[in-house]
């Protein structure tokens, strides 16, 4: 457990049923994508990646020490917008670039 | 389940409405099974070199599918200036106690920094200095930014003209008649029977995780390093066509990040910090520096109450806290939202642990027992990456060169050594019998469940609990003993029956079904592994509780093969490469 689909932002383009790594996520009856079994997912954030509206979003399990924060993604381009939410309503972003190496 | 039609057919005594799949031929010269880092670049080479016709399947989508899905941060085997070929044999080879295979380490030795070039030329990120020289890690590692790795290669796949590419097919065993001739599958998404037919076959589907319970109870279970969706199917499929396995004794437990089992090397190596145990001791001197010492030094400090161990990074500073937060977002994110949502790493020590033990011949020298051209014991069958044997610490730059070899290998075999399909009659009848057993499996009477009503999940975990109880896993700290093995094996056997009475309600059961049928062979074969080497070489690995130590006769190769529904073992001489 620690992706969620939004049922409210998603448009059922079903990309992420294509792009699972371990065709986690399923097309379910009334077309909306469902997530088969929440302890299936490796948690990779392929999906995330793959959406265009932002609808599935990380959250860290309460057994990992998670006080509800939600984490977002948006990618464009080389560039991908990580957006944390936390549960008081902070907001964090931290921006990944593949053209840039890691330090470490 | 467009593709499939119900009918109804009387089987085991009871009436079942059973599925007959419509059937897809695919024809091809070569056959790829696993579109991940080793697949992929035999493609490309593949696509690059010849007029051949290339096929390449994958259970899942190949920009993201295999164990680089979310990416990876370094590449861990390049050679850097100063260095030989022959340093990085000698150095996998001492790490692995004299158990590897030093010929293949050669071949891949020699390619690593050719393939990196490549890879960067197609467009990965390498860090350099302002010389345009590569930034290393130590003497063999170098930065990258690998998040979009498998993209990358993907896309160089696509532009291949005479590379087809198949998805959310799941290959469940070969198509052979002495020779590997292709293989079979059903498409998880069109429900249809595949036959796949080839002149040469490549595995690179990758290892085996989920043999044993993992480090994460329940909903978490797939909370782990190694993909679960790397199920150990290229082995199962080799083992039920005969082909001779090697060092399955020789698992892979990696030392990670706790709860995230995240990655630890870009802390230890990349900002280069130290383990302590719980009172700030930093242990790691006391214990042997090879991969499996440094695991086993983490286990005997929480066995001896010293626990738990610390990768000591607080007082990093907020720079480098800031860089580890987009370098774990480049692979493993969750790590970076624990941290965000807990406390970082520059105010709070990151708590590490062992993992599950896996099967993972990119690490250690489990796998198939290959040629130089990384040609199997079975003609016509290649396997490259984490199923290749032999050849541990080959990493993301070994895993392309031994797709290059592979390719290589199978050009050679399909101009030279090829002989035409004997009986066509008999491949005929194994196409028909395997569409027939998924039609079987997929009786909506049964959904997901055996004859006694128990459902895959609980006999997954069945596995996974006897694993880890009687063969090594976490709850023994990786330790077992004969009586554990007997047990495990019977065990194993037992739950093996139970799966054959499963059925599948759906393709998605479908799916579920022969992954764990792949793991429970794959478990046995390891058991039998654990049980053939009567010594215990690499603490940490392999600890043998009735025979502690290292023994003379153990300096060989442990291989197997399943014969006559036995499994065989065979020692094979160790061989060095003169220096």
């Amino acid at each position: 457990m620690g992706v969620v689909i939004n049922q409210n932002k998603c448009v059922k383009c079903l990309r992420c049923v294509r792009i699972c790594p371990g065709n986690v996520i399923r097309r379910g009856p009334d077309g909306m994508p469902c997530i088969r079994h929440p302890s299936d997912c490796w948690n990779c954030t392929s999906c995330m990646k793959e959406c265009p509206g932002e609808a599935i979003y990380m959250i860290l399990p309460p057994e990992m020490g998670g006080r509800g924060a939600r984490m977002t993604l948006q990618q464009s381009g080389h560039l991908t917008e990580w957006k944390i939410l936390r549960a008081d309503g902070s907001r964090i972003l931290l921006v990944t670039d593949t053209d840039a190496a890691n330090q470490y | 389940m467009s593709a499939a039609k119900v009918t109804s057919g009387y089987r085991t005594g009871v009436w079942h409405r059973v599925y007959v799949m419509e059937k897809k031929t695919v024809d091809s010269d070569v056959l790829i099974i696993g579109g991940g880092t080793a697949g992929c670049y035999a493609a490309i080479c593949l696509g690059e070199r010849s007029n051949l016709r290339i096929c390449v399947v994958d259970k899942a989508d190949i920009r993201r599918s295999g164990c680089l899905a979310a990416g990876v941060n370094a590449l861990n085997a390049y050679i850097t200036e100063g260095h030989t070929a022959m340093d990085y044999v000698r150095y996998a080879s001492e790490d692995a106690c004299s158990i590897a295979r030093e010929d293949l380490l050669l071949d891949i030795a020699g390619r690593l920094n050719h393939v990196t070039r490549d890879l960067e030329r197609r467009g990965l990120t390498i860090l350099k200095d302002e010389n345009g020289k590569y930034i290393s890690r130590g003497w063999r590692n170098l930065k990258i930014n690998g998040e979009n790795l498998k993209p990358i290669l993907a896309s160089e796949v696509r532009k291949q003209k005479n590379v087809e590419v198949i998805e959310h097919v799941n290959i469940t065993d070969l198509r052979t008649d002495g020779r590997a001739r292709g293989a079979y599958g059903f498409g998880i998404l069109d429900g249809m029977f595949y036959e796949f037919r080839a002149k040469a076959v490549l595995v690179a589907s990758g290892g085996a995780s989920g043999l044993y319970r993992p480090n994460n109870p329940e909903n978490l279970a797939h909370q782990m390093w190694y993909s679960p969706f790397n199920t150990g199917a290229g082995y199962c499929m080799g083992i039920l066509a005969g082909a001779e396995m090697t060092t399955f004794e020789m698992r892979f437990i990696a030392l990670r990040c706790k709860d995230t089992i995240a990655p630890t090397g870009t802390i230890a190596q990349g900002v280069g910090v130290e383990q302590i145990n719980a009172a700030g001791e930093v242990y790691e001197s006391r214990y042997d520096r090879t991969t499996s010492g440094r695991l086993w030094g983490t286990v005997a400090e929480n066995l001896e109450g010293r626990g738990p161990c610390y990768l000591k990074t607080s007082g990093i500073g907020k720079k480098a806290e800031e860089d580890l937060y987009r370098a774990y977002l480049n692979m493993a994110p969750m790590q970076t939202l624990k941290w965000v949502e807990t406390k970082g790493p520059s105010s709070e020590n990151v708590e590490i642990e062992g993992t599950e033990p896996y099967i993972v011949g990119g690490h250690t020298a489990s796998g198939y027992w290959i040629g130089h051209d990384r040609q199997t014991t079975v003609p016509g069958l290649f396997a490259a990456g984490d199923v290749a044997g032999g050849c541990p610490q080959k990493y993301v730059t070994g895993a392309l060169a031994e797709g290059e070899i592979a390719a290589e290998g199978m050009l050679e075999y399909i101009e030279k050594d090829w002989e035409g399909e004997s009986d066509g009659n008999f491949l005929t009848e194994q196409s028909e019998e395997k569409k027939r057993e998924y039609g079987r499996k997929l009786r909506q009477e049964k959904t997901g469940q055996d004859r006694a009503g128990y459902r895959l999940e609980q006999l997954e975990t069945a596995m996974q609990k006897t694993m880890d109880e009687y063969a090594g896993g976490i709850r023994t700290s990786y330790r077992y003993s004969s009586t554990g093995l007997d047990l495990a094996r019977q065990k194993i056997s037992d739950l093996t029956e139970l799966l054959e009475h499963a059925g599948a309600g759906d393709l998605y059961d479908l799916l579920s079904f022969y992954e764990l049928r792949d793991r429970l062979i794959v478990a046995r074969v390891l058991i039998a592994h654990l049980r053939a080497r009567e010594e215990t070489r690499w603490r940490g690995f392999q600890e043998y509780l009735d025979h502690p130590g290292k023994k003379k006769e153990f300096e060989c190769y442990i291989n197997s093969v399943l014969e006559d529904g036995k499994i065989r073992i065979i020692r094979r001489r160790l061989e060095h490469v003169p220096c």
